[in-house]
């Protein structure tokens, strides 16, 4: 007799599950993804608003330190209705937080579109593919490969760098899954993962003339869609830019320039001198310094730097990293118009009950 | 109580466990999941979910154990130290009871020069103690070894694997008592197949007090021939099949039958042992054969 | 760069010899002359896999975080390295070198490290593949973007 004629899989539980309440509720699922559009890599909202040609507008979200899945939510809720997609960042900083591929299971169960990035610095090529796998699996449609901050910069400098496949060896890895059905080392899947694939670009620091170049790679590597380091330099952006388009990159790619809101002059002058590739010009500091509200100015600053980049050919939408101002990503979007009369896709996102009780057990 | 997983409130309360052990599909198909490891819904208190089983990637175990845990089967999420270092699992700790994942075991891993890309990298940032004791750093005291908080702290309950031996004069599980002091809640066992070496193993373990701080689930499967039994005693460190276990199987007219019926009755052995919580049945690609097992000699945990 | 070239095609015909001697019994004595040059030069780790040559001869196993095909985000703005501030990024100095040697294997995407090579003689290893065709080639380029 076979399990199954024996109805395995059916039959009462000794107990009851761990979580009764946690098993899907039904049909419903605003995680489902999208039907597939022809010429598309993913079922993925990111990539249609894209190649729809719309501006797309992204922002990031930093994983909480909490266990609790309605922090993350919580968090989310912040930006729904304003962007087409939410980065969950690896370990930024070399912090440690929950993890990016942890963050975005949870999104696409009540329906946001995350960018799950991965970084080069906490995982070989074993780890790495089988979080695409999974990631794909929970409804990821969009990855964003990158190199990673070095340890030392976080709160476990202690830690081993592992940096076993760069961000280039990353999306030939993950193109060769999705493309042609296989792991790196040519072992079959089973199901091809759907996805968008990304990678981070920072125009702003040296060897600047080598930066079109290396976008160049990451194209040829595989990538489909780039987030910029934060701009607070428009003229090297435009110089940037043009020799893109020199090279016809902007055609193979769409680029998405990361902006975000400086709170005051002090906090410009110590990104500046504290986080390595952020290159802020003594203009913008000098701005922020001779304003009567540093933080309004800030938001101001951020509005502007939008409507400038709006303008450069070749950019396909703003990537927008709010770190600790999350709140005013509404303000900052409305204000600068890049939408103009579209809605991003709301999710009113129902959180399940199950997840709404906080896993902490009371002592 | 640390979790609110069912594998827990049934060793707390002394009843005898049964968990499994699937390894996740080699593809990005979130059904694949549930049709490798539904057939063991119901009949297990909890199933492991292997890290890069035989140093191979397959979809994360950490992804797969999450949809295990939206379908109704509690995970045990497993960790080895070979592919990511301590950011990366932290992350996953800390994100794994969100997703519903009460309990982990932590392991050093197959060696990447096994697998099918040995040109990887191994990572081993930490140990397989190291994993558990920031495990229950981050469980117990809420926070990273940085001192940064994390609240509400993950609910976790931690084990570690052991390999049942026979105890030479004077053997002291010194091994087991520093996983223990390292964090471990309970312990998971590689294949034990001869019924009288883990008596006197389970003898010298509840003389040292090893039973009383940590619950022991001893490892166990169907067996499918007696080549297999064979082969696994010759190539699987720790493992031992008796001689009459694989004459019996030798014997039998349909050995894969006379396996399972093996199977069964150390089960109901280990029932009888004192010191032991639980059997960990194991079958490589053989979540059904488990399920098979289980049902048909109505082993209930 | 045409000098790396020469210097590859002329190792690459002495591959007869290496066989007869046999490459086993090479391995040690090559790779250690092989670091003694590499290493004054370049300050070269020993990957086993050389891209000395893709890289503007600025070996990139010095990068931190062991970056093969550019420089990561975090240069400073004087050209200096993220993680170890006193040192000058590998990938300015590859870039300028490239640029010098007039180059373009730099836009060449490089495969991953095959960790198990380190240590090895990368210069016995290349005789081997070429001669039997087996040297791994990149797998994509952005040479057409360019």
């Amino acid at each position: 007799m076979t399990p199954d004629e024996e109805g395995i899989g059916t039959g009462p539980l000794n107990d009851g599950p761990a979580f009764p309440e946690m098993i899907d509720p039904g049909p419903i699922d605003p995680a489902a993804p999208l039907e597939p559009l022809p010429g598309h890599s993913s079922s993925g909202r990111l990539e249609r608003i894209l190649r729809a040609g719309e501006f797309a507008v992204t922002a990031e979200l930093s994983p909480p330190d909490s266990a609790d899945p309605v922090d993350v939510f919580e968090r989310a809720a912040i930006f729904d209705g304003w962007v087409d997609a939410i980065n969950a960042t690896d370990g930024s900083g070399a912090n440690c937080h929950m993890s990016s591929v942890g963050v975005c299971a949870l999104l696409t169960r009540v329906g946001y579109a995350p960018v799950m990035q991965i970084s080069g610095r906490d995982r070989n090529r074993i780890a790495i593919q089988g979080d695409v796998l999974g990631a794909s699996a929970m409804g990821v449609a969009n990855i964003l490969c990158l190199t990673g901050d070095g340890v030392q910069c976080g709160d476990h400098p202690e830690a081993k760098p592992v940096f076993d496949m760069d961000c280039m060896a990353t999306l030939e890895t993950i193109r060769a899954m999705r493309d042609e059905s296989r792991f790196a080392s040519g072992r079959k899947l089973d199901k091809a993962p759907d996805i968008f694939i990304g990678a981070a670009a920072n125009p702003f620091a040296p060897p600047y003339d080598f930066r079109p170049l290396r976008l160049a790679k990451k194209i040829a590597a595989g990538a489909q869609f780039v987030q910029t380091q934060y701009c607070y330099d428009i003229d090297l952006l435009k110089n940037y830019m043009a020799r893109v388009r020199d090279l016809g990159l902007h055609e193979k790619c769409f680029i998405l320039v990361g902006v975000g809101p400086l709170a005051s002059a002090k906090a410009a002058r110590w990104i500046r001198s504290n986080v390595p590739g952020v290159h802020i010009p003594d203009a913008i500091v000098a701005r922020l310094e001779g304003a009567q509200k540093q933080k309004e100015e800030g938001k101001r600053l951020c509005v502007d730097l939008i409507q400038e980049i709006r303008e450069i050919e070749g950019v396909s939408g703003i990537h927008l990293m709010a770190y600790r101002q999350e709140e005013s990503v509404a303000e900052i979007i409305s204000e600068s118009g890049v939408l103009r009369d579209r809605k991003p896709h709301s999710v009113n996102p129902v959180i399940p009950q199950y997840m709404q009780q906080r896993f902490r057990v009371p002592s | 109580m640390k979790t609110k997983g069912q594998l827990e409130a049934k060793l707390s309360r002394g009843e005898f466990v049964i968990t499994a052990e699937t390894t996740p599909p080699d593809g990005a198909d979130e059904a694949s999941v549930m049709d490798k490891v539904g057939c063991l819904k119901g009949l297990v208190d909890a199933v492991n979910v292997t890290d890069g089983a035989g140093a191979r990637s397959h979809m994360s175990a950490f992804a797969c154990a999450a949809i295990m845990a939206r379908n109704g089967i509690e995970p045990v999420l497993q960790f080895t130290v070979r592919d990511r270092n301590r950011l990366a699992i932290q992350g996953e700790f800390i994100g794994a009871p969100a997703m519903g994942i009460p309990n982990i075991l932590c392991l050093h891993g197959d060696a990447i020069t096994n697998g099918d890309q040995p040109e990887a990298k191994p990572v081993e940032d930490v140990d397989s103690k190291g994993l558990m004791s920031m495990a229950r750093m981050l469980r117990d005291e809420g926070k990273l070894p940085s001192g940064r908080e994390i609240n509400p702290a993950p609910g976790l309950l931690i084990g570690a694997a052991d390999t049942p031996r026979d105890p030479e004069p004077g053997f002291k599980p010194a091994g087991l008592q520093g996983k223990i002091d390292a964090g471990a809640d309970f312990f998971q066992t590689q294949f034990a197949y001869d019924i009288e070496v883990l008596k006197r193993y389970m003898t010298v373990l509840n003389d040292a007090g090893i039973t009383e701080q940590a619950h022991f689930i001893v490892g166990v499967g169907p067996l499918i021939s007696a080549k297999s039994a064979r082969w696994m005693t010759q190539n699987l460190f720790g493992v031992h099949v008796p001689d009459h276990v694989i004459a019996r199987l030798d014997g039998a007219e349909d050995q894969r039958a006379e396996g399972r019926k093996i199977c069964a009755e150390l089960v109901e052995q280990f029932k009888e042992i004192t010191g032991i919580s639980g059997a960990h049945l194991m079958a490589p690609r053989g979540e059904k054969l488990i399920a098979e097992t289980l049902t048909e000699y109505k082993l209930r945990g | 760069m045409r000098l790396y070239d020469l210097f590859q095609s002329t190792i690459v015909a002495l591959e007869p010899v290496v066989r007869r001697i046999g490459y086993d019994r090479l391995e040690r004595p090559v790779a250690a002359v092989e670091h003694a040059i590499k290493g004054a030069m370049f300050d070269c780790q020993m990957c086993g896999q050389c891209a000395l040559s893709s890289t503007g001869m600025s070996c990139p196993m010095n990068c931190p975080k062991n970056l093969r095909n550019g420089p990561c985000g975090g240069v400073r703005a004087d050209g200096h390295c993220e993680v170890k501030p006193e040192m000058p990024c590998v990938w300015v100095k590859a870039w300028a070198g490239a640029q010098a040697m007039m180059s373009e294997n730099i836009l060449d995407v490089q495969l991953p490290v095959d960790n198990r090579l380190k240590g090895q003689s990368s210069w016995l290893r290349i005789i081997r593949e070429v001669r039997a065709g087996t040297l791994p080639r990149p797998a994509s380029s952005a040479r057409k973007a360019a």
